[in-house]
């Protein structure tokens, strides 16, 4: 018998007692603050939660930031340069609380380099091949928002946008806002063609904050059924 | 009047890049350390230079844009097979698509010292599915020759002491496979050998006994890269 490419497998549900839930979405979307919610809740209620970016591995947080600098990254870099970041990431970070019965909360996972790299250029099945070794998640939200209302939330809350984050490294026009508007279009189409593809929980996402939390919070609880909190729940932080 | 070549890759190749046709090739030489590659590719070049063939040398790991961390990673031996693995593939790319490929579109003998088929034994020998690796490297331009340097390992081993080149990665000590960096070098390189091997004939390598003298060798890289580049005027 031939081992895969990894020593688990996306295809099916991960052998860990913990819980992986991931959040997914266009910047803007609000994923990041509804996380952030969710993470403040599930440990005021007793359980062990790890939070994890992406991005946030070290390991080639130097190669990304000189490469975007120097806009050097070609779309098959790119890709495989956070593919890399990812392994990292899932071996140091996402495994080992899984593996003691933690519940990891991740801001964005393998379906942002799935709708970005091919907003890119990249192929489709080669990018999600190269994400094979990835682990599946227990719930994957992803946060659906037009891209106006994206944009409106970004100029109010930034002064600048990247040039990456833009796409301008693909020439789709030289004005940045433009470029943008036309790069996260396009990877608002990809997100669009996963959520039938992997089971996305679609969010609303341009709904007031308080509104989609209850709705997270009633769907991750669903998703926790039987796992163990570690703590004894504090009075005072009690929901 | 030189042929043109329709590109040829592994897989889905880059798809929002030019595929048109170039006149360039790809000369890959693969081997263990100790075989003599870094040699043999010397004298091809300046057998190439003299009839006029521009050429362009590229070697393995080390791109601008990745390098510095794959020598960081190494030091601390905190890499995971997969991000290992990844990272090559990386550094590959950058050279791909910033060396090779414009090499190769510009009508130039792209000399590799070593191809992706040194990353796919290391991580095979690590437990990567070579179905995985293949896919990985779907955006490689498969060569146009492949000339493998043959060492058997005990000759390997003598040559890389003699050459002080014995480290922790070389012997693949992440591995624990021997009781010392000697066991576990000798072990670790008849894998890779044997990987090598297996490839040899998937990948139809040209294999040449690396015990020959240098000349002996080179003679016959020779007769095949004439058979490659005829009808081609410089």
């Amino acid at each position: 018998m031939v081992q895969k490419g990894a020593q688990y497998n996306f295809d099916r549900p991960h052998p860990f007692p913990g819980k992986l839930i991931v959040v997914e979405g266009i910047d803007g979307s609000g994923k990041s603050t509804q996380l952030q919610l969710a993470y403040r809740w599930l440990t005021a209620r007793g359980y062990r939660v790890f939070l994890t970016e992406w991005n946030s591995a070290d390991l080639v947080k130097a190669v990304t930031k000189r490469g975007k600098k120097k806009m050097v990254l070609t779309p098959t870099t790119f890709s495989l340069v956070h593919a890399t970041d990812f392994a990292h990431r899932l071996v140091y970070s996402i495994i080992p609380p899984l593996k003691a019965g933690m519940i990891v909360l991740a801001d964005r996972f393998v379906f942002t380099a799935f709708a970005r790299d091919v907003a890119r250029g990249c192929h489709p099945a080669w990018v999600r091949k190269v994400y094979d070794f990835a682990i599946r998640p227990d719930v994957a939200f992803y946060f659906k928002v037009s891209l106006e209302v994206a944009l409106d939330r970004i100029t109010k809350s930034r002064a600048k946008l990247k040039a990456y984050e833009a796409g301008m490294d693909l020439g789709l026009h030289p004005d940045i806002m433009e470029s943008f508007r036309i790069f996260q279009g396009r990877i608002l189409d990809e997100y669009q063609k996963m959520i039938e593809e992997y089971g996305l929980t679609e969010m609303p996402a341009e709904r007031p904050i308080d509104e989609q939390q209850t709705l997270m919070r009633e769907i991750i609880t669903q998703a926790l059924a039987g796992v163990e909190r570690h703590i004894e729940r504090p009075e005072s932080l009690a929901i | 009047m030189t042929a043109m070549q329709k590109p040829q890759f592994f897989g889905d190749g880059l798809p929002y890049t030019s595929d048109a046709p170039w006149t360039g090739k790809l000369i890959v030489v693969e081997g263990t350390d100790g075989s003599g590659r870094t040699t043999q590719m010397n004298m091809l070049r300046d057998w190439l230079e003299v009839q006029g063939h521009g050429t362009v040398e590229t070697g393995w790991t080390r791109s601008k844009l990745i390098g510095r961390a794959i020598t960081e990673a190494k030091k601390g031996h905190t890499l995971s097979r997969m991000t290992h693995t990844l990272m090559y593939a990386t550094d590959f790319a950058d050279r791909l698509e910033y060396q090779i490929l414009p090499a190769l579109r510009n009508g130039f003998i792209v000399l590799a010292d070593r191809y992706v088929y040194t990353a796919m034994s290391r991580a095979m020998v690590r437990g990567v599915d070579p179905e995985w690796l293949r896919e990985l490297y779907g955006f490689a331009v498969v060569p146009d020759l492949v000339i493998h340097l043959k060492l058997p390992v005990p000759q390997l081993i003598l040559r890389v002491i003699a050459a002080g080149q014995m480290n922790y990665w070389e012997s693949g000590m992440d591995l624990n496979l021997g009781e010392d960096l000697y066991d576990s070098f000798e072990k670790y390189q008849t894998m890779i050998v044997d990987e090598l091997d297996r490839m040899a004939t998937a990948y139809d390598f040209i294999t040449v006994d690396a015990t020959m003298s240098p000349d002996a060798i080179q003679a016959i890289i020779r007769q095949h890269v004439t058979v490659l580049l005829k009808g081609r005027t410089s």
